[in-house]
């Protein structure tokens, strides 16, 4: 019993104070707009975050693992590209899901290559094929436009999910059933163990037997793949595809990791976390919206958070810190 | 007498470094003719349980080559870094120039005209030579501007000095480890140091590279300087050195002219212990099939030609000075280095694949050296460490069974009589000697039919030690076979039924438990009974 | 290198002198690599269309990097010591806005002052990430990703839906771009005797290596008694005042300001400075490369328009450039340093 007890006391500091965060937005929300906790606003939560929501994921377990990917937007974007430039030529639609998986796959596959076989830091490495998937995905499509897009698909992209009321999108549905998976991987499985002991010291987890390269290069790709997804999720939700579809998001996603109590160096972090983040993100937004207050200033709030996340943590070790400079005698 | 005489004269006045100020501590004037430079006298040191110096003491003379020699354990890296500044004694007196200093960190030690010189040297790799040496001070011209000119010519006179043609204006990176130690060495001169500690210099280098080293001691020397010279290797030490100071478990034991003493004077000083203080665990085990063979194991540059059979319920030492390869072997064996001959067979099985994965599949367990980096993750917990080399076995329907992995490191522990606070405690809040059993644990949960242990009680408790050794004896008694690597002879001879005496990357001796002594295993492990060299 | 030649003391010492003129050529090429891929695009291009050398064409370019150029120098100094600044972007637009709303705010100001202006709201900028970062002991990326959105979001609080048009301008400032001395724009001069300037300090200057003895080496830096973080937040001050002035620059080129300018600049800033050879992980590289990987970037979309290739080259072919520069960097330090690390050969 003390020992789940300590656990619990241990594990969960930042996670539950982003809970009461989350309770806040609640509250203040709610009491903003009586629109808040409708169904009807999940819904638009849904449909204005989920695709960023599902890229959290894989950008979790990648970060915790000690690396990092900031080409997932352009991941989104190449799918997206690839997908209207497979339709314009006529593909049928289940052939298209298959190559644009693919192709996710395929960017994963050489975003892990570069990071464990050649070694490259993948913070620079992953700026280099966020231009380059980017660029491909704007040679496929030029300046051209693809849309009209069959109901069929894009009401995956608008619509709820039948049987569940109206106020779930299929973007997420699909977030939660894999937030449920990444969930149980990251923290119930061998995998997910390893990950958290390579990232805190690749150095004693391959001294354990762990193929520290072999799980990373699957991590990107595991990224690659979920990102193509979104990719596709969010063409049929606008019904868009076009080359800059998803500029600008990995940030976005790097965000809401860290806002998480992901560590940036790896080790450290929970899917719990990551799910009460993305929740805290968007309720930001969408409160902001209902006050009429201007959504976009959210990125104060969520800058502010950003900045708790490092320091709060830290902020006993912090003061000891600053208590013992001060109380030194200074020295040359 | 050392034959010092006072350096080229050019009665300079020695300036302080620029920009720096010494707080506590005088930087001794330049002396000659051996006057004492820096005493330390009785220091005593302890890291929680562990009494890493009971008394430490050494004096050092302006003009003279002193040498540090004792086991690994003997304290002697304590000693260093109390004169580095790194760390404070306990008690004990730190006089230099006969002035009672405090030095509180690194910087004081540099103003009092202490340098250090680690076998690992920590340069800048991305600044030139000369830049490395001045960094923080370069010389100036108008306008506070360095000048580049000065810097390098500075640099080039003190390589001059020190006989080294090293070109200032190239790039640290790359530099062999001895062209890193010459830079220090020359930074030490630069800040004008009188007493220059060097820590296993000439451990990584070939013996070209050691002849320029010593022609560096030796201009040291005659400039006046006072160096306190830390090496294993007897040869060099008659050969450079004028006085030695011998350490043994903590403390001082002997200080006096080379000129009156033998190498095995020396080594007697270093071993000679009560028996009592031996274990005796050895021959618990009988030995039975070949678990683990090593047939002619090479890997360039590091070590060649090695073979040799551990059996099951045997424990084979390998014995041997820092840097003569053992780890080296250990790591190849298990697969997280590559080696360039030779083959390694477990039960019968080749190992070919060199992989970590495959050497665990195989039934090998390996106990790193390194604690903190290499045999455990810090910042997980005593139980998530144990369990990490057996998630696999864990786990049922690809989940972790919690319960099983409790159940795993409960057990372990109460059989290790591990001492932790919960099991989900951060295995960094446990002493050094509970951490390694945690680390044995981690290997023990997985049957190995083949334990390699390298310094299996380094830094650990005595009480702690016993119980590990007790351990080793235990498991041969259940059939593992041992290989243990380890630099404290009273472990080797007290756990091992054999002992492979290794030196500069090859087996030079072999010793049953009965054959062997303390003696002479030194003996081997520093050449002095060497048969044929390379 | 083997056992014969290190039997001789001499060819030993000879050895490692001839691996240091391997080494400062390897080093020097960097920036030469720089010169030489600018010189190839260039060349090829102009074969096929001598247009693109057109003077028109040419000043176009340097217009174009000014304000990248500026953006690179500041970033440099961050990423030198093992930093980096993700909020230059949003620096720069919020410098942008409010600097040239200050031809609105007060009409007939002195267009330095609007500059200074520039300098200042940056500067302010800067001197909160240094203090999170340095004070903090935070990492630098996470500091200035919420940097970045704060700044960002601020920005757009106070710009609203509205914008600056270039009509509100006046005439004097949205000609500081085209004007020209013998042909080459002021404004490309004065950046590159900013960069000079820059590359000057970063190299004579204590205080300038010391950046690159903290990013080389961040314990022995401290040891070796370098204010570690007197120098970082210094770095941040005037990376953050940098991308201010820079914002005015672009108010200048562009003319009309919303909330969104700057955006997306950082990463195109960071892979800039990293394909001119400025290490992600601090230590190396020049002020002076940096501002030519943000010319080769001006270059390189310049070259695709006048060639007639789809623009929609220039992303992959940058991303494809950067991708080949981080490699490039990565095996020359990997040879160099395994080359004599492995090495504890004990032949006698």
């Amino acid at each position: 019993m003390s020992d789940i007890a300590g656990r619990l006391r241990g594990a969960v500091r930042w996670e539950t104070g982003l809970a009461v965060v989350v309770l806040l937005i609640v509250i203040v929300g709610s009491a903003a707009s009586p629109d808040f906790l409708t169904g009807n606003n999940l819904f638009n939560l849904g449909l204005s975050n989920g695709e960023i929501a599902i890229m959290t994921l894989p950008m979790t377990l990648i970060i915790i693992s000690g690396e990092i990917d900031l080409s997932v937007a352009s991941i989104l974007g190449l799918a997206s590209a690839l997908l209207g430039y497979l339709w314009s030529k006529g593909w049928p639609m289940p052939g298209i899901f298959v190559t644009v998986a693919a192709a996710g796959l395929a960017a994963g596959a050489v975003n892990g290559l570069l990071v464990t076989r050649l070694r490259l830091p993948s913070l620079a490495v992953t700026i280099g094929t966020l231009a380059l998937y980017r660029g491909i995905a704007t040679i496929l499509l030029g300046p051209n436009t693809v849309s009209s897009f069959p109901t069929a698909y894009t009401n995956l992209g608008i619509n709820a999910v039948p049987f569940t009321g109206n106020d779930i999108t299929y973007s997420t549905a699909i977030f939660l059933v894999l937030a449920l998976i990444f969930g149980v991987v990251l923290h119930a499985t061998p995998a997910g163990r390893s990950i958290y002991a390579m990232g805190a010291s690749a150095e004693a987890a391959q001294f354990a037997g762990i193929r520290v390269k072999r799980v990373k290069t699957i991590l990107f790709m595991v990224s690659g793949l979920i990102c193509s997804l979104a990719g596709v999720l969010y063409t049929f939700r606008l019904d868009t595809a076009v080359q800059n579809n998803g500029l600008g998001l990995e940030l976005d996603v790097v965000a809401i990791v860290l806002l998480a109590g992901v560590s940036i160096f790896g080790g450290k972090g929970s899917i719990a976390g990551v799910v009460l983040a993305v929740l805290a993100f968007a309720g930001i937004q969408n409160a902001l919206l209902l006050t009429n207050f201007n959504q976009e200033a959210t990125g104060i709030v969520t800058g502010v958070l950003l900045l708790a996340s490092v320091f709060v943590p830290n902020a006993a070790r912090w003061l000891r810190y600053w208590a013992r400079l001060l109380r030194r005698p200074q020295k040359a | 007498m050392s034959a010092a005489g006072d350096v080229a004269g050019d009665g300079q006045d020695r300036e302080t470094p620029a920009g720096d100020v010494a707080p506590s501590g005088t930087a001794p004037e330049r002396r000659s003719g051996g006057e004492v430079v820096l005493e330390l006298r009785h220091a005593v040191k302890s890291f929680g349980a562990v009494r890493a110096l009971v008394d430490g003491s050494v004096e050092l003379r302006a003009g003279e080559v002193h040498a540090l020699i004792g086991e690994n354990g003997a304290g002697k890296s304590t000693l260093v870094k109390i004169l580095a500044g790194v760390y404070q004694p306990d008690s004990g007196t730190l006089l230099v120039g006969g002035q009672p200093v405090t030095l509180h960190g690194p910087a004081a030690a540099k103003a009092a005209g202490i340098a250090v010189i680690y076998q690992e040297p920590t340069l800048f790799p991305d600044l030139t030579v000369a830049e490395n040496m001045f960094i923080g001070r370069q010389p100036l011209r108008a306008g506070r501007r360095i000048d580049r000119r000065e810097m390098r010519e500075e640099a080039a006179k003190i390589f001059k000095r020190l006989g080294v043609p090293l070109d200032p204006a190239r790039i640290a990176r790359g530099l062999s480890i001895a062209d890193q130690q010459v830079v220090e060495i020359g930074k030490a001169l630069s800040l004008d140091a009188r007493v220059i500690v060097m820590d296993e210099p000439t451990a990584a280098l070939s013996a070209a590279e050691v002849d320029r080293l010593f022609d560096v001691v030796r201009t040291l020397r005659a400039d006046g300087a006072a160096v306190l010279f830390i090496s294993h290797r007897l040869e060099e030490v008659f050969a450079i050195c004028q006085r030695a100071t011998v350490m043994r478990d903590g403390k001082h034991v002997l200080t006096d002219d080379l000129a009156g003493l033998t190498a095995a004077d020396l080594v007697r000083a270093m071993v000679g212990r009560e028996l009592a203080a031996r274990p005796s665990e050895a021959g618990a085990g009988t030995p039975g099939e070949a678990v683990l063979t090593v047939d002619r194991l090479t890997s360039e540059g590091v070590f060649t030609d090695i073979s040799f059979t551990v059996r099951s319920g045997e424990v084979v030492a390998l014995a041997g000075l820092v840097g003569s390869g053992r780890s080296e072997i250990a790591r190849a064996i298990f697969g997280i280095d590559r080696y360039d001959a030779g083959a390694v067979t477990v039960r019968g099985q080749d190992l070919r694949r060199a992989s970590p994965t495959a050497a665990m599949a195989a039934g090998i367990g390996f106990v790193p050296e390194d604690r903190r980096q290499q045999g455990l993750v810090m910042d997980m917990s005593v139980q998530q460490n144990v369990a990490l080399a057996s998630l696999g076995r864990l786990a049922k329907g690809g989940l972790i069974r919690s319960s099983a992995e409790r159940a795993l490191a409960s057990d372990w522990a109460v059989r290790l009589k591990i001492k932790y606070g919960r099991l989900t405690d951060p295995v960094a809040m446990l002493s050094g000697g509970n951490q390694q059993k945690v680390v044995l644990a981690k290997w023990l949960g997985r049957g190995p039919a083949v334990l390699i242990v390298d310094e299996p009680t380094r830094g650990i408790d005595v009480g702690t030690k016993a119980e590990v050794h007790h351990l080793l004896a235990e498991l041969a008694r259940g059939g593992v076979g041992i290989l243990m690597i380890s630099s404290e002879l009273p472990e080797v001879l007290g756990v091992s039924d054999r002992i492979l005496v290794m030196r500069e990357g090859r087996v030079v001796a072999e010793f049953s438990h009965a054959q062997a002594s303390e003696e002479a295993i030194m003996s081997a492990a520093m050449g002095q009974h060497e048969q044929a060299a390379s | 290198m083997s056992a014969a030649t290190l039997h001789d003391p001499a060819d030993k010492v000879a050895g490692g002198v001839r691996a240091s003129t391997l080494a400062e050529r390897v080093f020097r090429i960097r920036e030469s690599g720089i010169i030489v891929v600018l010189a190839v695009f260039v060349l090829v291009t102009t074969l096929v269309q001598p247009r693109f050398l057109s003077l028109a064409n040419i000043q176009f370019i340097l217009v174009d990097t000014t304000v990248f150029a500026l953006l690179a120098l500041g970033e440099t100094m961050v990423v030198v010591t093992r930093n980096v600044d993700l909020s230059i972007g949003s620096v720069l637009g919020l410098s942008a806005y409010l600097s040239a709303n200050l031809f609105t705010v007060s009409p007939g100001i002195p267009i330095p002052v609007v500059f200074l202006a520039g300098l200042g709201i940056g500067l302010a900028c800067g001197l909160v990430n240094g203090i999170l970062v340095a004070g903090g002991r935070v990492p630098s990326l996470v500091v200035t990703l919420a940097t970045l959105y704060i700044i960002r979001g601020i920005d757009i609080l106070i710009v609203g839906g509205k914008e600056v048009v270039a009509a509100s301008l006046p005439s004097a400032f949205l000609q500081i771009p085209k004007s020209t001395v013998f042909g080459i724009p002021d404004i490309a001069i004065v950046v590159a005797v900013v960069i000079g300037v820059g590359a000057y300090y970063m190299r004579t200057f204590r205080s300038g290596r010391d950046l690159y003895a903290i990013g080389s080496n961040p314990e022995a830096a401290r040891l070796a008694g370098i204010p570690v973080g007197r120098r970082v937040f210094t770095a941040f001050c005037v990376s953050g005042a940098i991308a201010g002035v820079a914002g005015v620059l672009w108010a200048a080129q562009y003319g009309t300001i919303n909330s969104g300018a700057g955006t997306g600049y950082e990463l195109q800033v960071v892979s800039a400075v990293v394909v001119g050879g400025v290490a992600i992980f601090g230590g190396s590289g020049t002020v002076v490369g940096a501002a030519l990987g943000a010319l080769l970037l001006s270059t390189i979309s310049s070259a695709l328009y006048v060639l007639g290739i789809s623009p929609f080259w220039d992303q992959a072919i940058w991303g494809f450039l950067l991708i080949v520069a981080i490699a490039l960097d990565q095996t020359i330090t990997e040879r160099l340093t395994s080359a004599l690390r492995s090495r504890r050969t004990r032949h006698e």
